[in-house]
């Protein structure tokens, strides 16, 4: 049988004219579906000329371990009852830390079959539930536990021997993944909606007065750099890779509302259309050629790219998968904004990937420091992405026209990629 | 031993034989390590098993002081952390594992291609499911030689 493997294009029009979150954070007696519904309140909240619930016709949602975390299966089906959409369809997507992006995607290729026009999406993560140790361990289970925990790895591990071979081979230094996050923490600042909106300026500032407190010598660092530094204030998790590398553990949830693009000015006067979506797979680390970059991801991009019409250069903003820092360095290669090696390790010192830069990336603060509750991470990028396209997002709003834009989520260590590009006429 | 089904516990059979065997492509002669049931290179699905000569060198590593059950549970910890890594076998594949005999207090001194040998140790494992936690069988790790 021939078949086509030209360019795909969704069968009709897409577009994004809601998107919603709830506070990311350590959310103790709140569980996923009623996380579900904060942000389901806050999506219902931005469609511009509102929507009548009875017009939702199916609900994906990505979560990847409520099964252990809250102990239930089908954590969607709850989400949609909760969210008073019984009896529509309801899909339960785990492709570990891509499940929302993939929520989002089948929600787009369901509505650009023609089988429905107006579809709810999103994402659902309570990680909190658990001591730290233990889901560390249900964040491993992302990995294959078969042949990669066999040999020691938790999950920070493996994106460590990503980052080693960087090192090795490109000369990136601790210092260059320290600037990823120093930037994203002071995004983060500026989001309410963050798990930690503190710079890193305000760790060391509540480092100093708990020593003040304690009557403990006053450390005196002479910069954030030389804080990152300090190995009793930022010990290593696994080498090189130290606790400022890694983001949080995070309850948070997030939920866009997606429509046929022929009704989209129905919703508001300015939809967000999804003009390129790229999803890929990839194996295990030791199945790989290299381990400096994400095979899946630059797959993924390039079909993402080819759909859209448009490239690398044409982007203006962008949320990244910074599960570590090494990761949101792959993630600026693997997208083309940057070239591998040197110049993506070095983008964010030297000040490219700030707001005020020659290309945001994480303006939300990134899953370094807005959180990364794993299943709903895909969600909470587009909800940025959705904020900064329609000039709502405060004090963290780019101070460019940021009319085309791109999400890269990254399921596991790059097991599930899925990359979407969005435009604002 | 050409009986052995290409499966995860028909490796973990021969490690406890302290032989390294791997799966090999009657087809396209692709070794594959860990050993699959089918070669993802020509998609062949006639494989037979062969024993590789357990030599090899670095690719990557990192060092973990907050560990796996299994390594928290073989004494490791912050103090004492291990160094897990991907080893390229001179046969071709690479493979996940624990790195022997490298200095684990400095790992900014260990080297990508260190040339490392195959060796076998004994611990436990880890499952959220009772019914196989805590199984103890032989792991196969490597030692930098």
């Amino acid at each position: 049988m021939k078949m086509s493997k030209g360019k795909r294009k969704l069968g009709r029009g897409v577009a994004i004219v809601g998107a919603g979150m709830c506070k990311y954070g350590v959310r103790t007696g709140v569980s996923n579906r009623e996380m579900f519904v904060e942000a389901f309140n806050n999506m219902r909240a931005s469609v511009d000329r509102g929507i009548d619930l009875k017009d939702i016709e199916a609900n994906y949602v990505g979560c990847c371990g409520a099964w252990v975390w809250e102990t239930q299966a089908g954590i969607g089906k709850w989400c949609t009852d909760w969210a008073g959409l019984v009896p529509i369809p309801s899909t339960t997507v785990d492709n570990a830390c891509a499940s929302a992006s993939v929520a989002i995607r089948q929600g787009i290729i369901g509505i650009a079959s023609g089988l429905y026009d107006v579809v709810l999406a999103g994402g659902v993560e309570k990680m909190t539930t658990l001591p730290t140790n233990e889901t560390t361990l249900v964040l491993a289970t992302g990995a294959d536990m078969t042949w990669e925990a066999y040999g020691g790895y938790t999950f920070p591990g493996l994106y460590a021997t990503m980052a080693t071979a960087h090192m090795h081979e490109y000369g990136t230094t601790p210092e260059d993944l320290m600037a990823v996050a120093i930037k994203n923490h002071d995004n983060a600042a500026l989001n309410p909606m963050a798990q930690m909106p503190n710079t890193i300026r305000d760790f060391m500032n509540m480092r100093i007065a708990k020593c003040k407190e304690k009557g403990q010598p006053i450390p005196s660092w002479a910069n954030e750099i030389e804080f990152l530094r300090d190995p009793v204030y930022n010990p290593a998790v696994a080498w090189p890779l130290k606790l400022f590398d890694c983001c949080p553990i995070t309850d948070g949830a997030a939920c866009v509302l997606i429509v046929a693009e022929e009704i989209a000015k129905s919703f508001t006067d300015t939809p967000i259309y999804v003009i390129g979506t790229g999803q890929a797979s990839g194996g295990a680390l030791h199945d790989r050629d290299s381990l400096t970059y994400i095979p899946a991801a630059r797959i993924a991009a390039k079909n993402a790219y080819e759909m859209a019409g448009v490239g690398p250069k044409d982007i203006k903003i962008a949320e990244v998968h910074d599960c570590f820092t090494i990761a949101e360095v792959m993630a600026i290669s693997d997208l083309g904004f940057f070239k591998p090696g040197k110049e993506a390790a070095t983008a964010a010192a030297e000040g490219k990937t700030t707001r005020n830069g020659v290309k945001p990336i994480n303006t939300s603060g990134g899953l370094k420091a807005k959180g990364h509750p794993v299943g709903a991470t895909g969600a909470g990028m587009v909800f940025e992405i959705f904020e900064q396209m329609r000039g709502h997002a405060g004090k963290r709003q780019v101070p460019i026209d940021a009319n085309l834009a791109i999400t890269h989520n990254v399921g596991a260590h790059g097991t599930t990629v899925v990359v979407q590009i969005y435009e604002r006429r | 031993m050409s009986e052995m089904p290409f499966t995860a516990a028909s490796f973990d059979k021969f490690c406890s034989e302290k032989k390294l065997m791997a799966s090999k492509c009657k087809q396209c002669g692709t070794i594959w390590l860990p050993p699959r049931p089918l070669c993802t290179k020509c998609k062949g699905n006639q494989m037979e098993w062969v024993q590789l000569k357990g030599q090899g060198k670095l690719v990557s590593f990192t060092t973990i002081g907050v560990g796996t059950p299994t390594m928290i549970e073989a004494g490791y910890d912050r103090n004492h952390p291990y160094c897990s890594g991907v080893v390229e076998l001179e046969e071709g594949p690479r493979f996940s594992a624990q790195i022997l005999g490298v200095d684990v207090t400095h790992p900014e001194n260990i080297k990508i291609g260190t040339p490392v040998t195959a060796d076998f140790i004994e611990r436990g494992s880890f499952s959220l499911v009772p019914a196989i936690a805590n199984v103890r069988k032989t792991y196969l790790v490597f030692k930098a030689s």
